[in-house]
């Protein structure tokens, strides 16, 4: 699914630098009904993780309070160059991820 | 004794009003302060709840429950051994008292979230930060929400 991926492109080694996520999902509540009346099934995404060169910097449980399209935005200190991967995992087996490179001076 | 019409329009009627009674008592059921109490003793046990150090930025004011911008951050130096290990966010009224968990770590640098949640009602909502020391310290917010989310008919 299509993520959008905010992350700065090049950062001084110690800076903290704000990482922004947006991603792609209805986060069905499991708490609507139908016109007539059936429970329409919870599909949301229930866990976010984010991973700097391989060690997990942030991860975050979601609930159903969550709005569509999950906006996240949470902050790490710059140390090295390499890649930031992005996880959400969800019902139903839903599974997505997404990548960004930074260039730490 | 042939049914008259008065009596076929009263059988008709209180057939109609005992078939509304359970569809109007259908509604969903509404976290309760019980529950939401329920849900944070789950994350902070026994632990002293604190208030101060964190700051919940959320409007006050909503016209739309369905996506309400809403930034956490505590006041920390977010070193090795002074720092938040995860932020907690719950509700009052929405169906489920939980609205996310945010787990931290030194190298985060600040101690900071932001996120878009629902809102099902007018109503209270609580972010708990978790320290390195085990210490929980909390703030509430309360939200009017004129347009609610979560429950609402598909269309």
């Amino acid at each position: 699914m299509a993520a959008l991926i905010n992350v700065p492109a090049k950062a001084r080694r110690g800076d903290v630098i704000e990482i922004r996520t947006l991603t792609s999902h209805i986060m069905e509540t499991g708490f609507r009904h139908t016109a007539d009346g059936a429970l329409v099934p919870r599909d949301i995404i229930t866990s976010f993780m984010c991973r700097y060169n391989g060690t997990e910097i942030f991860r975050a449980d979601l609930f159903p309070a969550i709005a569509a399209n999950p906006y996240l935005s949470f902050f790490t200190v710059a140390k090295e160059s390499g890649k930031f991967e992005f996880e959400w995992i969800g019902d139903n087996g839903y599974s997505s991820s997404a990548s960004a490179m930074i260039t730490v001076e | 004794m042939p049914t008259t019409r008065r009596q076929f329009l009263n059988l008709a009627g209180s057939l109609t009003v005992a078939g509304t009674i359970p569809i109007v008592t259908l509604r969903p059921l509404e976290a309760t302060p019980a529950m939401l109490t329920a849900a944070i003793r789950n994350v902070v046990g026994e632990a002293p709840l604190r208030t101060g150090k964190v700051k919940l930025d959320i409007p006050p004011l909503v016209e739309n429950g369905n996506t309400v911008p809403m930034t956490v951050s505590v006041a920390s130096p977010m070193t090795a051994d002074d720092y938040v290990k995860s932020i907690h966010v719950f509700n009052e009224k929405n169906p489920q008292p939980n609205i996310g968990n945010f787990y931290l770590s030194p190298s985060s640098g600040r101690a900071q979230v932001s996120t878009r949640i629902r809102l099902a009602d007018t109503q209270k909502v609580v972010a708990i930060a978790r320290l390195s020391d085990d210490t929980f310290w909390q703030v509430a917010a309360d939200v009017v929400v004129t347009l609610a989310a979560c429950t609402e008919e598909m269309n």
